[in-house]
């Protein structure tokens, strides 16, 4: 009686029946862009998006493109995973993109070196005291700290004075972004030591998306933090009534995506060798989006890590697509809010036609 | 008295200017199984949030196990050994049927502080033996609650309660939604527990239910208690003057005047 495993009571369930999981939908319509993209190319261009490999026989795909693709989704990938168990708590994070903006320059100014060329670093900030050539873990700390007391400072303002997540969240995204311009007075911060430009090298941005989508989606699905995580955002009174202590684990929450957002920030300052305190601006609604895209509801508990990092790749793919087609950068911007614009309109049809609740 | 579970004294609600629950004086001892009773809106719901600390009161004591206790929350009176089936029945919608027979208090493979690995399998083979208690019919139990039937749902929260040992189970309305059947098995849990001699409040608007179940009727009027009567001495009738406000006991008479 193969139909009734999980059966109780005596009611046949047929196995063959059941739902399909929203990120195999995710990743169809990845799929389906991809080909529409390929139709277009060949309609328009003349050439493969993806599939142009350049003369070369030991591959069907075009590696270059695909490089770009992952590796300029990435660093906001890191953010989006963050920004993933957020939504899925039933709040947002608004603030993602200066949190990136502030770590990146307080990291950077402990990761300087002493002398260029055979001169004092002239960006250097702190040459007086003597903070220079520092091992790399002192600015990675130091990045990382600044996530935690951002990250920590949006969740308890959440879980404790009750202000909706979009307020609280828009406040840390001005205030982060004043700390970047303040930091430094407006000035770009270069001149890393060569440790520190390794952090987000080549492609260890994506080994870094990719370990952390993957640590994270083991934790989402087999822990009891990641179980909690989605019985907060899927009734947060009964979560409550069930003895979660809902306040303590936003705070929790929001401190790992202020975290995942500081790892953005090295990986990004790292990779350009200097930081700007306009770094990461628009980035929080990219990876809103992406989580979004990937099937995140903005309602809370439903989604998961495997959806937004799919998303991501959605995301890249029609940024690449778009440039692929030589389209101007102002309609990307347009297409890409009506995508947004888009999958939430789905997700909302999907809650609704998801029955009683 | 050493063998009071539960008492409250003088304990009082209000919601702004609602007065949903006046001096309500009550107790239970242990072994004992009592009935909530009283019309939609007496402040049946609200007392039980009161005592569980879903909400803080806004006066009065309450004496859990001989100690006067002040719950900051919910978790503090389960951790106290209150079980509790809400009327709300307080289940996560997208969770699968174990998931929230567990919540809160999950099964643990590998200890890791908040992030403590789940063993899934020990708390679905605990979900299915509890279910089979409840006699419910689930036709696949990694179902998420928000595709089940009212009924179905209710039995999950049931069984929750079921399944771990409390000091005081308190059950709001626990049939309100259940056939014919899965009613008896609801009965048939709750005189389990009574042979195990664990105590329980039963919030219930079924006068056959309650006068088989159990062994006093507190009545509610108007967020006030207006009798406390034993099962041998009150019949159906009585009952429902009660409730209805064609009679208060005299030592109630002040409060509900
Ligand atoms: N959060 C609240 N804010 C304002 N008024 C409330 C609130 N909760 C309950 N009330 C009011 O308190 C009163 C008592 O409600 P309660 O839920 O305790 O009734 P009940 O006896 O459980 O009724 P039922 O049999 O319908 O479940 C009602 O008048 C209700 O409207
Ligand atoms: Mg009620």
């Amino acid at each position: 009686m193969a139909e009734t495993t999980h059966g109780i009571g005596g009611l046949k369930y047929d196995h063959s029946k059941r739902e399909r999981p929203q990120e195999l939908n995710v990743f169809i319509a990845l799929i389906l862009i991809v080909a529409v993209f390929e139709g277009l190319g060949f309609w328009l261009m003349g050439q493969s998006f993806l599939f142009d490999s350049g003369d070369r026989f030991d591959s069907i795909f075009n590696e270059a493109r695909l490089q770009i693709i992952i590796l300029q989704v990435a660093i906001i990938g890191i953010i989006a995973i963050g920004v993933t168990q957020v939504i899925l708590t039933g709040g947002i994070d608004l603030s993602s993109g200066s949190i990136v903006g502030a770590a990146a320059m307080i990291a950077m100014s402990f990761a300087q070196v002493a002398e260029v060329n055979g001169f004092p670093n002239p960006k250097g900030i702190f040459i007086e005291q003597g903070w220079v050539d520092l091992p790399v873990i002192v600015p990675i700390a130091v990045g990382l700290a600044c996530g935690v007391v951002a990250g920590g400072i949006n969740g308890a303002l959440v879980a404790y004075t009750k202000i909706p997540p979009f307020i609280a969240t828009l406040g840390m995204m001005v205030t982060a972004r004043g700390v970047a311009k303040w930091w430094s007075k407006g000035q770009p911060i270069s001149f890393p030591t060569e440790s520190y430009s390794k952090l987000g090298a080549g492609m260890t941005p994506v080994v870094i998306f990719l370990a952390l989508a993957v640590l994270f989606h083991l934790i989402l699905r087999y822990t009891v933090y990641g179980k909690h995580t989605y019985a907060i955002g899927s009734n947060e009174a009964a979560a409550r009534m069930s003895g979660i202590n809902v306040a303590r684990h936003k705070v929790m929450v929001y401190t790992i995506a202020g975290v995942l957002a500081s790892v953005a920030a090295i990986v990004l300052s790292s990779k350009n060798l200097t930081a700007q305190s306009g770094m990461g601006v628009m980035y929080e609604l990219d990876a809103i989006a992406m989580a979004v895209i990937g099937g995140i509801s903005l309602q809370g508990g439903r989604g998961s890590v495997i959806g937004t990092v799919i998303g991501a790749l959605i995301f890249g793919v029609i940024i690449s697509g778009f440039t692929f087609l030589r389209l101007d950068a102002y309609y990307q911007e347009m297409v890409k809010g009506a995508i947004i614009v888009g999958a939430v309109v789905l997700d909302q049809w999907r809650q609704n036609k998801g029955g009683k609740t | 008295m050493a063998d009071i579970i539960l008492k409250t004294e003088g304990l009082t609600k209000h919601y702004g200017g609602v007065h949903a629950l006046t001096n309500a004086n009550f107790e239970i001892r242990k072994g004992e199984h009592v009935a909530i009773m009283g019309d939609n809106g007496a402040g049946k719901s609200t007392f039980v949030r009161q005592i569980t600390a879903v909400e803080q009161r806004t006066s009065g004591k309450i004496t859990f196990d001989g100690k006067e206790v002040a719950f900051e929350g919910p978790l503090d009176a389960r951790e106290a050994g209150i079980e509790t089936v809400f009327q709300t029945l307080a289940l996560a919608d997208h969770l699968d049927v174990s998931d929230n027979l567990f919540l809160g208090r999950e099964k643990i493979l590998f200890k890791l502080g908040p992030f403590s690995i789940l063993d899934y399998k020990g708390m679905r083979e605990a979900t299915r033996a509890a279910l089979q208690k409840t006699g419910v019919k689930i036709p696949n139990f990694r179902n998420t609650i928000q595709n089940m039937s009212g009924g179905q749902r209710q039995c999950v929260a049931i069984a929750r309660t079921a399944t771990f040992h409390s000091k005081l189970t308190i059950m709001d309305e626990p049939t309100a939604a259940l056939g014919v059947q899965e009613t008896a098995q609801v009965e048939n849990i709750v005189r389990t527990l009574k042979e195990a001699g664990e105590p329980l409040i039963l919030i219930s608007h079924n006068m056959r239910q309650v006068m088989d179940l159990c062994d006093r009727i507190v009545v509610f009027r108007r967020g006030q208690i207006v009798a406390n009567l034993k099962k041998e001495e009150t019949d159906g009738q009585d009952v429902v003057a009660y409730i209805t406000g064609a009679k208060t006991q005299p030592e109630y008479a002040e409060a509900a005047a």
